[in-house]
């Protein structure tokens, strides 16, 4: 037990050194920073989505839309509210997460292959509003015109505009802020409940849990942590994409999560960071990527539908 | 204004049964297998560039009556190779894989036939109109529903009086039970996705002939399928049949009125009828959960 406890913080103290040093080794590597942020952002996604398709068990395949309006909450915040950047993260997270809630109390009676139907069809719902309101969202060109802006700390100005480091470290901190909070709550009572719940439902029911308050509570929270790597997104590109809130791009972060490990906290990470970098590499050399993106899907889950992660935890064990 | 309301609701009877050919293959195969087939809309393109392929040998008529089968007979290698290894693991993993294929369809068609649009030539007597009066009601139009009706009664008919039907049925009520009676479900999964797919092909030989062919016109109509088996009741074939007409009618008279809202319209609907009635027209209480 001890032994195991010192394993996870050496564990937790690697991964938090890899990340605060990325900027360092990414570039000696022929990567950059942008990609770097981009990683923990998608990461953060994917990682947000597994809270509940990992953790609580249901299957969500529209979780981009909560992305998406994270997205454009931010933009729009931006472009004509108020030139404030942490400001814009929170409208985000907002705006994603409060229709993720509400959208939440219509479907946590299905289950299965029918929740992720349903919310399929729902998430394409926003994407319709994004696609056709163009003179708010900018239809299918996207939401331009709004940039993040420098954060004033008081005693100096963090310029995460133009230089790229500062951008990095700033996304980090919140990255650590909701990745703290996600491993609080699966920590807390509750988040053991979620785990209840995902292991056997009908047991869960008997012991007098209410199942459908805590699958509400948890797909609201997961959008809530989602809609903030939205906005997030948004900044990293200065730009919101109504592609992003299409079902392909929940499909891509359902598949970042199972290709780095649904079971682990940390697999969805790793799973962004495999894609992104893959799919950057693939569609840099070959105008057919989209051919092995889909070859990777069908990959992965014929043979390693545990992840990378629970591949390697297996082959250990 | 009354010829402009007919001429749209004419136009949303022939989408709305495009929807119903897709969503009842859908329906079979998320009733039986679980499996939410994301590359429904990629069987319907390969089975329209099929027929495009083979029209200058066979004729139009040739490729009416080949191409969904031979469509059927590639649904089925996928469905023995890709998806039956994923029976009885997390219906996550047939989404993600059918998810993935439909991306490799996609991309594929485009890689052979390229990627700007393919007529399909039809019989010349079947494209001319009708009447002068009602110019859009062409020979094309009418037959394609006709086909369309004429394919859902045999698929009505299989269902209801032969054997496979009845195993059908029965397996998408307890399909335990149908094992233990001692019937081969693999093969019974097997044909069921065959049969899906042939509606797929169907409609992807249809459709040639109405739009032309692209790589990307699967993924347009995936989404309205989907809805229109939520909007009828998951788990109900006659529900998916009113579900797809219904939807494809609504965007059709939405179309007059506000055009830039005909292809919301049907998400609205969903929205309403889910509100109203959570189990779907003829849904069934239960099978959703």
């Amino acid at each position: 037990m001890k032994d195991r406890l010192t394993r996870n913080w050496i564990v937790l103290a690697g991964i938090w050194t890899v990340l605060l040093l990325a900027p360092y080794w990414m570039a000696p590597l022929g990567g950059y920073t942008a990609l770097a942020t981009r990683v923990i952002v998608l990461g953060l996604a994917a990682m947000s989505l597994n809270f509940l398709l990992g953790f609580t068990g249901v299957l969500s395949f529209g979780h981009a839309a909560w992305f998406g309006l994270g997205a454009y909450g931010a933009g729009l915040t931006l472009k004509y509210l108020a030139l404030s950047t942490p400001l814009a993260v929170i409208a985000g997270m907002l705006l994603g997460g409060l229709c993720g809630a509400v959208l939440g109390a219509l479907l946590v009676r299905r289950r299965g292959v029918y929740f992720a139907m349903v919310t399929i069809a729902f998430g394409q719902v926003f994407y319709y509003i994004a696609f056709q309101w163009s003179s708010l969202t900018g239809g299918d060109d996207g939401l331009r015109g709004f940039s993040r802006q420098p954060i004033d700390l008081g005693l100096f100005k963090l310029d995460i505009l133009s230089n790229a480091n500062s951008f990095y470290y700033f996304v980090l901190f919140c990255f650590a802020v909701v990745v703290g909070a996600m491993g609080f709550i699966l920590r807390s009572p509750f988040g053991r409940t979620m785990i209840a719940i995902r292991e056997n439902e009908r047991r869960s029911r008997f012991l007098g849990i209410p199942v459908e308050r805590h699958i509400w509570i948890a797909f609201t929270l997961s959008c809530f942590f989602m809609a903030s790597a939205g906005a997030l997104y948004a900044l990293v590109n200065n730009f919101a994409d109504p592609r992003g809130l299409h079902y392909s791009q929940s499909g891509d972060f359902v598949m970042m999560a199972v290709m780095g490990g649904m079971r682990s906290f940390w697999g969805p990470l790793l799973g962004a960071a495999v894609f992104v970098v893959l799919q950057d590499y693939l569609s840099s050399i070959t105008v057919n990527w989209m051919s092995f993106v889909g070859l990777l899907f069908v990959l992965v889950v014929l043979f390693f539908p545990r992840g990378l992660l629970g591949f390697l935890q297996r082959s250990k064990a | 204004m009354t010829l402009l309301l007919l001429f749209n609701i004419t136009n949303g009877l022939i989408v709305g049964a495009f929807y119903v050919l897709m969503a009842l293959g859908l329906s079979l195969i998320l009733n039986l297998s679980n499996v939410i087939n994301f590359a429904h809309g990629g069987f319907l393109v390969i089975g329209g560039y099929i027929a495009y392929t083979i029209t200058p040998y066979v004729g139009f008529w040739g490729a009416l009556l080949l191409a969904p089968p031979l469509t059927a007979i590639i649904g089925l290698v996928v469905e023995r190779v890709l998806i039956r290894p994923l029976y009885g693991r997390d219906p996550l993993y047939s989404l993600l894989l059918t998810f993935g294929l439909a991306f490799m369809i996609e991309d594929g068609t485009r890689f052979i036939w390229g990627p700007q649009g393919k007529p399909v030539t039809i019989p010349p007597f079947l494209s001319a109109p009708l009447s002068n009066e009602l110019f859009f009601v062409t020979g094309y139009r009418l037959f394609m529903v006709a086909v369309v009706i004429v394919a859902v009664a045999l698929l009505f008919v299989l269902l209801r009086y032969t054997r496979l039907g009845i195993r059908i049925r029965a397996g998408t009520l307890d399909l335990e039970t149908v094992a233990a009676l001692g019937i081969n479900v693999q093969m019974l999964r097997s044909l069921n996705f065959a049969v899906g797919i042939f509606l797929a092909g169907l409609s992807g030989v249809l459709a040639a002939g109405q739009l032309g062919l692209e790589p990307t016109m699967g993924t347009g109509l995936l989404m309205p399928s989907f809805i229109a088996i939520i909007v009828g009741g998951i788990g109900s074939l006659p529900g998916t049949l009113i579900g797809g007409l219904l939807i494809g009618v609504a965007s059709g008279i939405t179309a007059v009125f506000f055009p830039a809202a005909s292809e919301a319209v049907i998400y609205v609907l969903m929205a309403v009828i889910l509100l109203t009635r959570p189990r779907g027209l003829f849904g069934e209480e239960g099978m959703m959960s």
